[in-house]
């Protein structure tokens, strides 16, 4: 038995359902009863129930693209703030070509405090903390560019159905944006004007992510944006 | 000086406050406040007024202190000097350290500690003014703070007083009634679960007063836990209806 309808918005303890489901993301199962843990809104499939939450925190997972800060220059790596409980390690020996000495080679030439790179999770199980790596094409320091930052429970509705809304908000503004799975996103565009209509674009996505119909108001609030800035141009 | 009330409840059988003996007080509940916060909440439960803000699940400093298999939840109470009549010393007092430790363990069963071990999540309530009911009130607030910072819950903890006054059980005390009552019934719930996270008494009552004073407190906090889960919608349908009917 369902409790609700579909994409309605709900509270923790809310009784989702009850009777043969699954308990998917955000919530949890007491007997045969499924409750919510999180605010957010209920999408019941098959068989699972789960909650796409409004607000959350990130949580590393191995893959995820992240783009993180320096916070700490150690002898043997750097301690990296992922805008998560628990803060990543990137290794000396995952940077240096050859083997590395901690004698000869020194670590804030590369990176130094609060330098922002754009690394992937290679490990995290819980106990220990995540672990970074760059040696892959395009990781590494950022050097150009704006970062937003946004709920990473958001992170979905800014890529859209098979990447709708970023192919969108990358044909509109002609900027490069490169999302991070821990909410931070970085745009590169031709000049500020563009990057700050990608940043107001992603904002407005942000605060209206439970509507519908989202990707086509994006669409048309970018034109108009363009429309005024070109009227002031010329 | 306050004048004290020879009778806290008149001929017409209303309370001080001009309240019959099953009514809450008036409540005002905000989300989402302090924008440098992960989760905030204000609350205004007749002339009590208090200010919630939690920060986390974050690394836990000192790291000696983070626990292996569950996340730490850090709670404090604490009255602002100018909360009441008589400017309050802002050192935490016995009583607030008290209250500190009995909100947090009225919390910690509904929050998934265990999901996010050597973390630390930090819990701020700020009673800005006080007129009784403030630890209840605290952990009405606190809960929703919790569920605006996104932490997952298994159910928001909804706090409420029963009491005896002038011999009449009566709900949601304040501060002239707490304190010249008979006895004073905190209790917190999660409304959801049906289970009871803090109960304690102040007073005397007979066996079968308790027992009307625990109903009517589970009463109430029924009442809160409608105008809670409004309070944390608010935000979102607001948006939604905004953006839908243009």
């Amino acid at each position: 038995m369902r409790f609700y309808e579909n994409r309605q918005l709900v509270t923790p303890g809310d009784l989702l359902a009850e009777g043969d489901y699954v308990a998917g993301k955000n919530t949890y199962r007491i007997d045969n009863r499924i409750y919510a843990s999180r605010l957010g809104l209920v999408e019941y499939g098959d068989r699972e129930v789960r909650v796409v939450a409004l607000n959350a925190f990130y949580v590393p997972s191995v893959g995820d693209l992240v783009i993180g800060k320096i916070t700490e220059v150690n002898v043997n790596g750097w301690i990296v703030d992922i805008n998560s409980p628990y803060s990543a390690i990137l290794k000396a020996s995952d940077v240096f070509e050859r083997g590395f000495k901690p004698q000869k080679d020194d670590l804030t030439e590369i990176f130094n405090i609060g330098d922002l790179i754009l690394a992937k999770i290679t490990s995290y199980d819980r106990t220990r903390n995540p672990q970074l790596t760059i040696r892959e094409p395009g990781l590494g320091k950022i050097t150009k560019g704006q970062i937003v930052k946004i709920t990473p429970t958001k992170i979905p509705r800014v890529i859209g159905r098979k990447g709708s809304m970023i192919n969108t908000l990358k044909r509109e503004t002609g900027c490069r944006i490169t999302i991070g799975q821990n909410g931070l996103i970085l745009i590169h565009g031709k000049n500020p004007d563009d990057e700050r209509l990608a940043i107001m674009a992603i904002h407005k996505i942000e605060l209206e992510a439970h509507t519908s119909g989202l990707t086509d108001r994006v669409t048309e609030m970018i034109r108009r944006e363009k429309g005024v800035r070109d009227e002031e141009g010329s | 000086m306050k004048k004290v009330p020879e009778r806290l409840i008149d001929e017409n059988m209303l309370r001080v406050d001009g309240r019959r003996w099953n009514e809450l007080r008036p409540i005002k509940l905000e989300v989402g406040i302090l924008s440098n916060a992960d989760g905030s909440a204000y609350i205004e439960q007749g002339r009590s007024k208090i200010l919630a803000a939690v920060y986390g699940p974050r690394e836990l400093h000192p790291r000696h202190l983070a626990l292996p298999d569950r996340a730490m939840l850090r709670c404090r109470y604490h009255m602002a000097p100018f909360s009441v009549e008589e400017r309050k010393s802002p050192a935490p007092s016995r009583r607030e350290i008290e209250l500190s430790k009995v909100i947090r363990e009225a919390l910690e069963p509904t929050i998934f500690l265990e999901l996010y071990p050597r973390t630390a999540i930090d819990l701020y309530i700020e009673i800005l003014q006080a007129d009784g009911g403030t630890r209840c009130a605290g952990i009405t607030v606190a809960s929703l703070a919790l569920a605006d910072a996104g932490i997952p819950m298994r159910d928001l903890v909804v706090a409420c007083a029963a009491g005896k006054v002038d011999g009449q059980i009566v709900l949601d005390l304040n501060d002239v009634e707490d304190k010249l009552g008979e006895a004073d019934v905190p209790l917190a719930m999660m409304p959801s679960l049906g289970a009871i996270t803090l109960l304690q008494m102040d007073g005397m009552l007979t066996v079968e007063e308790f027992e009307q004073a625990i109903n009517l407190a589970m009463e109430g906090c029924r009442q809160i836990y409608k105008l809670q889960k409004e309070a944390l919608k608010a935000k979102y349908t607001a948006i939604k209806e905004e953006v839908e009917t243009q």
